[in-house]
């Protein structure tokens, strides 16, 4: 059986990347798993162009969820809002590596889904994403 | 059931337990023959609930194939027979717990629903303006919030007692809150689905009965693995699950003394409760109907029935003893594995079959998809008891809970788990 619990995961839980807070970030977004109390919240800046400048993740929880959601920042990091709202599930996946119980795969997913209920929240298409945030 | 299994099996040194038969009792549990990526299922999760004995199976099947028919109403033969057998189920009940009363056994969903029932009925009438219902750190969240709601409705008060270093109720705070006056109702956990702290509930209820307190007891991890006296704790109303102890999942049990259950409002209001219905008014049955509304889960009832007579077969005091040997077993082993923080008190006497931990920096919802890997079932978070948790600073615990059917085999297996998930976090 392949673990999930690569070096790389263990690695961005014990030393994670682009984790604080910003100074003044346009879109802000936190949730919690309540089954496992895992906690993420996402900050981002955005620069003229509407890139995302800069990106900040705070939480607490298992080592999936938090390497997920350091993962994640980086993958963000320079992309437009567009490309963020495009961001899938399988990327999310193909970052983390490994199988994952339909359980864990909420752990692993919620960074994901604090990030577009922050970028819908910003560009004002909450109601008709609602749909595909209850599938993360 | 796998020959390793057979090869480990566990050596007594108690004289006590000589004759409890370990392997003879796992037999009747279908479920611990179930292969887990290749190896048995080491199935430690007991607190959250138990496996099911075929016993208990077979008479939920006997119900349904044989006198499946609701209970009072019919005047055919199959309609008495589950009549019998339902309040067969409820005297059982009341011979376990030593109730005075089988009348005083009220058949409810399980725990949460049996707390809601009292909160419901005899708090709205018992507690008012600025009174207090006192509670303990280290309740289970369905021993909170009920409270919550019903202080919130009266504008009355909740007090808390703490939880000392050493995992115990801090009797300081028991003894000041109950002398500051004003506390009409103590809710307070048997034994800790967390810490397994087993709290002197007797003592307890004595020193609040004197403050004219009632005392309502959170059974549900103390029914299924100890004898229980409601006569001798003298306990005023106290909860447990079904399924917690071998017997269906759906059916629960209140327990209340039948002088406060006589003056209690219904809780739910429907069918089978009442005696007269009128345009605009009615008159209800006596406990336990009056409690009772609707068709309550017949086959669940039975089934607990047939739960309380696989146990006392076995006998609650050897189940307790078995639990609390390998309890220390258990607590014997983590204790040699370097970064291992144990919960709960140090004294076997004080604690049942509940040991929650944490290994350094694991997470342990990690742990628990880990073990779950090698097959072995745990529970991992914040056991719905948050309090709890942010009083002992922490978000989370692995916990491995125990019951009657588990070995030194299994536990042996947990422990080289863990040792596993060490290596995999490099600990």
């Amino acid at each position: 059986m392949s673990s999930v619990y690569s070096e790389i995961i263990l690695d961005y839980y014990r030393h994670p990347r682009n984790k604080g807070t910003l100074s003044n970030p346009q879109i802000k977004a936190r949730d919690s798993n309540p089954l496992c109390g895992d906690m993420i919240e996402m900050q981002l800046e955005l620069d003229g162009d509407g890139k995302v400048d800069d990106v900040k993740f705070n939480g607490q929880g298992c080592a999936i969820s938090q390497a997920s959601a350091s993962m994640l920042t980086e993958l963000v990091k320079g992309k437009k809002l567009d490309e963020v709202r495009a961001i899938s599930k399988e990327d999310i996946l193909s970052l983390i590596g490994g199988q994952l119980s339909a359980v864990r795969l909420k752990c692993a997913l919620l960074s994901l889904k604090v990030l577009k209920t922050g970028v819908y929240g910003y560009l004002g298409s909450m109601d008709s994403s609602k749909d595909e945030l209850s599938t993360l | 059931m796998g020959d390793s299994m057979q090869r480990h099996a566990p050596v007594y040194s108690s004289a006590k337990v000589a004759s409890y038969d370990v392997e003879k009792i796992r037999a009747d549990f279908p479920i611990l023959g179930r292969l887990m990526n290749g190896k048995p299922l080491a199935y430690l999760d007991n607190a959250a609930t138990s496996q099911k004995p075929v016993q208990v199976i077979e008479s939920l099947d006997r119900y349904y194939n044989e006198y499946n028919a609701n209970v009072y109403r019919g005047v055919y033969r199959i309609s008495e027979e589950a009549t019998l057998a339902y309040e067969n189920a409820r005297k059982k009940i009341a011979q376990l717990i030593n109730a005075k009363y089988p009348s005083e056994i009220i058949f409810v969903r399980g725990t949460t629903e049996a707390i809601n029932l009292v909160a419901h009925s005899w708090g709205r009438q018992n507690i008012g303006l600025g009174e207090s219902i006192m509670l303990t750190e280290m309740e289970h969240h369905s021993n909170i919030v009920p409270w919550q709601l019903l202080t919130r409705e009266k504008t009355a008060q909740l007090k808390y007692v703490g939880v000392t270093d050493d995992a115990r109720l801090d009797q300081e705070d028991f003894h000041g809150h109950l002398e500051n006056g004003g506390v009409k109702l103590f809710a307070v956990t048997h034994v800790s689905n967390v810490l397994g702290t087993i709290n002197p509930i007797k003592e307890m209820t004595r020193e609040a009965h004197m403050h004219n307190c009632r005392v309502v007891v959170d059974a549900a991890q103390s029914v299924p693995h100890m004898p229980v006296d409601v006569q001798d704790l003298d306990c005023d109303f106290l909860a447990f699950s079904g399924h917690k102890m071998c017997g269906p999942t759906g059916i629960g049990v209140l327990y209340g003394k039948r002088e406060l259950l006589e003056k209690m409002e219904p809780y739910q209001t429907g069918g089978e409760m009442i005696r007269e219905v009128h345009l605009y008014e009615s008159t209800y049955k006596d406990p336990p109907f009056k409690f009772e509304a609707g068709t309550t889960d017949i086959a669940g009832a039975i089934g607990l029935g047939t739960a309380v007579d696989y146990l006392s077969k076995i006998g609650f005091r050897n189940v307790r003893n078995h639990e609390r040997e390998l309890a220390n077993y258990t607590l014997d082993k983590l204790q040699r594995i370097k970064h291992m923080k144990i919960f709960g008190p140090e004294e076997s006497a004080m604690r049942g079959g509940v040991i929650s931990f944490n290994l350094a920096d694991v997470h342990a919802h990690d742990m628990a998809s880990l073990l779950d890997e090698d097959g072995v079932a745990v529970r991992s978070g914040h056991h719905c008891a948050q309090p709890l948790m942010e009083r002992l600073g922490i978000e989370s615990t692995t916990r491995a809970s125990l019951y009657l059917y588990n070995t030194e085999a299994e536990i042996d297996r947990l422990v080289e788990s863990i040792g596993r998930a060490g290596r995999v976090f490099k600990i």
